[in-house]
């Protein structure tokens, strides 16, 4: 039994978000964090891998530069990487990034007891797609917005987060499961992993790597491939502070008169 | 040269500036307010490796050199300096002093104790008597069959009250002065060991400090660390590494109050404009910030010269010697930047100004280090 994580840089939205003249971000200027539904995936497959003494294989498409977040999570206790990576796959929207990766996944090999985690949603994107599209692609069930996760045998049972309640649903490996933040608290990186991190194994797929594989169509990957299409992006102008005015009608009336009064607006 | 940090080193600073922002800061003014020793983030740290980090695996720890430890104290420092004093003794004066001089069997049992036991350590030379002039301490050992029994009582001892076990050094000769004193394990368990005062103290209210008191105490023969004469020279080589730690500290201190400072000036407007725009401010902050710079280069320095198993006394001097004093100027000014309200409890200076300045005292004051220094400088 093994399970694979995938896992997305994001930019680290606390700063500054930069677009390319393409509509796409602009990355390489901005800091970028670990996507945090992404981290409760990571922490479920780690607290299984205590449990269960299962190996936790993490998968991230990305630049180059993306290992470092891939050994950060070696250094919490994951205990290999595999870097999808390419020039061929940069701008894919979410279809395109689905099928690099289910591509990825099924050329590492997907098992009969094995479980794919992903988090909810990327906070750049905010499409909560790629899991669930990576379970179509590899005809396997799906569960998303895991909010409790219990494993007997090869039965998973599992308590999905709705906006208007839960719902427990059981489901058989392999599968498809996508986390939400109310899963868990991930842990911090630790001395010994972080010294262990450089030494776990990497693999890097390249284009090369999945280019005969059945879901690559190389007209269907990168930007040029993918059916979305972004007329625009632009940082929306921030919206100062607001006021909150305390008391009954007629005392916040008075204060919200005086307060338009003072700026000339009446 | 390469004065960039490691891969390893990185994620150390990543990894101890998350758990400091998550864990050690949201209670630091709470642990300085109410004098509680941090006992779940010490249990934490135990956790994720920190505690006795540089101790090998085969004892327990993680085996990170002594750059990685400093690095770790430097980031619990910049919030919370009672958590970087509490690791630093555990890691330098208690843990190193074991790996260095002790036997096999002592390796074997006390550090897999101080690393995945969970059991905190501490370090005993200064007596009421006998402290920047270590080699007059009163304490005495004597050896009756196949123990010790031990006589005195020791001051200002980090981890006093809380710690499970102690490198102690003890008189086994009075007649041979330096030469006539030994180095310990004491565990807090062992008949005839108390602890007596709890200090109160002006700063660093989370660090447990007491006073420790030997009646009788019966030390195992098998606990001498080192052989008998040698313990001055085990201290002093064991305060050597523990200066790196406590550089460490004060270096994070000093970072803490700067990133304050910066923080506090670009909100606080006074006279039409941030009071970071004006030019005393930051020809202020500028020097803090050099200061800052020029210590971690000392500190990291001192802490590779351990590493690489060179002579580091000086370095090591030198890096807690510069960082404790920058860490007094910088808290000192930092508050004075923040006016009547740095002066209050609402904010983190005066408890930073408060923690900085036993970094100029306790493991050698200013002074011992000057003596240090001048000392290796073939004067």
């Amino acid at each position: 039994m093994k399970i694979m994580v995938t896992v997305k840089q994001v930019p680290d939205t606390s700063g500054k978000v930069a677009v390319n003249p393409d509509g796409t971000l602009n990355r390489a200027s901005m800091q970028t964090i670990i996507n945090p539904d992404d981290m409760n995936a990571v922490e479920a497959a780690l607290a299984m891998k205590d449990e269960l003494g299962c190996k936790v294989v993490a998968f991230t498409m990305g630049p180059p530069p993306a290992e470092g977040m891939l050994r950060e999570l070696m250094a919490m206790g994951v205990d290999e990487g595999v870097l999808v990576t390419a020039r061929e796959f940069g701008g894919s929207d979410t279809y395109a990034t689905s099928q690099i990766l289910a591509a990825a996944i099924d050329t590492y090999g997907v098992e009969a007891d094995d479980i794919i985690l992903a988090g909810r949603q990327a906070i750049d994107g905010d499409t909560a797609q790629v899991g669930p599209q990576i379970a179509e692609k590899l005809h396997l069930p799906q569960v998303s917005y895991a909010g409790e996760i219990k494993k007997d045998g090869n039965t998973l049972t599992i308590k999905r987060m709705l906006e208007d309640g839960y719902m427990t649903i059981k489901v058989s490996a392999p599968c498809v499961i996508t986390c939400v933040k109310e899963l868990n608290t991930p842990r911090y990186m630790n001395i010994r992993g972080i010294l262990d991190a450089y030494q776990k194994p990497m693999t890097v797929m390249t284009y090369e790597t999945l280019k005969d594989h059945a879901l690559i169509d190389k007209n269907m990957i990168g930007l040029e491939g993918s059916p979305t299409n972004i007329l625009t992006s632009f940082t929306p102008p921030q919206k100062g502070v607001g006021v909150m005015l305390d008391g009954d009608g007629k005392e916040t009336t008075d204060k919200l008169a005086g307060i338009l009064a003072g700026k000339h607006i009446i | 040269m390469d004065f960039n940090l490691s891969r390893e080193h990185l994620l150390v600073r990543k990894m101890m500036a998350e758990f400091t922002e998550n864990e050690v800061k949201p209670i630091a003014a709470e642990t300085d307010r109410t004098c509680q020793y941090p006992r779940e983030n010490i249990e934490k740290l135990f956790n994720l490796g920190v505690m006795g980090m540089c101790v090998p695996r085969e004892y327990g720890g993680a085996g990170a050199d002594p750059l990685a430890s400093a690095i770790a104290i430097e980031e619990l420092s910049k919030q919370c300096a009672s958590t970087g004093d509490i690791v630093a003794t555990h890691n330098g004066l208690c843990c190193d002093p074991i790996l260095t001089h002790g036997t096999e069997e002592q390796k074997a049992k006390y550090l897999p104790m101080l690393t995945t036991g969970h059991k905190v350590g501490a370090f005993a030379l200064t007596e009421p008597n006998a402290g920047s002039d270590a080699s007059k301490g009163q304490t005495e050992a004597r050896l009756e069959g196949d123990h010790y029994v031990m006589n005195g009582s020791k001051v200002f001892i980090t981890n006093g009250y809380v710690a499970d076990v102690f490198v102690v050094f003890a008189m086994t000769d009075k007649t041979k002065g330096t030469k006539g004193i030994s180095a310990f394990i004491v565990e807090s368990s062992f008949p005839g060991f108390s602890v007596g005062k709890h200090e109160d103290k002006m700063g660093l209210h989370g660090s447990p400090t007491a006073e420790i008191v030997f009646q009788d105490c019966i030390v195992p023969k098998e606990n001498l660390l080192g052989r008998e004469g040698k313990g001055f020279s085990i201290a002093m080589q064991t305060l050597d590494g523990g200066r790196i730690g406590i550089a460490a500290q004060a270096l994070g201190i000093a970072e803490g109050a700067l990133a304050e400072a910066i923080n506090y000036t670009k909100g606080r407007a006074q006279f039409g404009k941030p009071i970071s725009k004006f030019q005393n401010t930051q020809f202020v902050l500028a020097d803090m910030e050099m200061g800052c710079e020029a210590g971690r280069l000392l500190t990291y320095q001192a802490a590779m010269m351990k590493q690489q198993g060179q002579r580091y006394t000086k370095a090591a001097a030198m890096a807690k010697l510069f960082c404790s004093e920058h860490a007094m100027q910088t808290t000192t000014k930092a508050l004075q930047m923040f006016g009547g309200y740095g002066y209050t409890k609402d904010y983190p200076m005066e408890r930073m100004m408060r923690d900085a300045k036993i970094t100029e005292i306790y493991e050698g004051t200013s002074e011992v280090q000057r003596i240090v220094i001048s000392a290796n400088m073939g004067l």
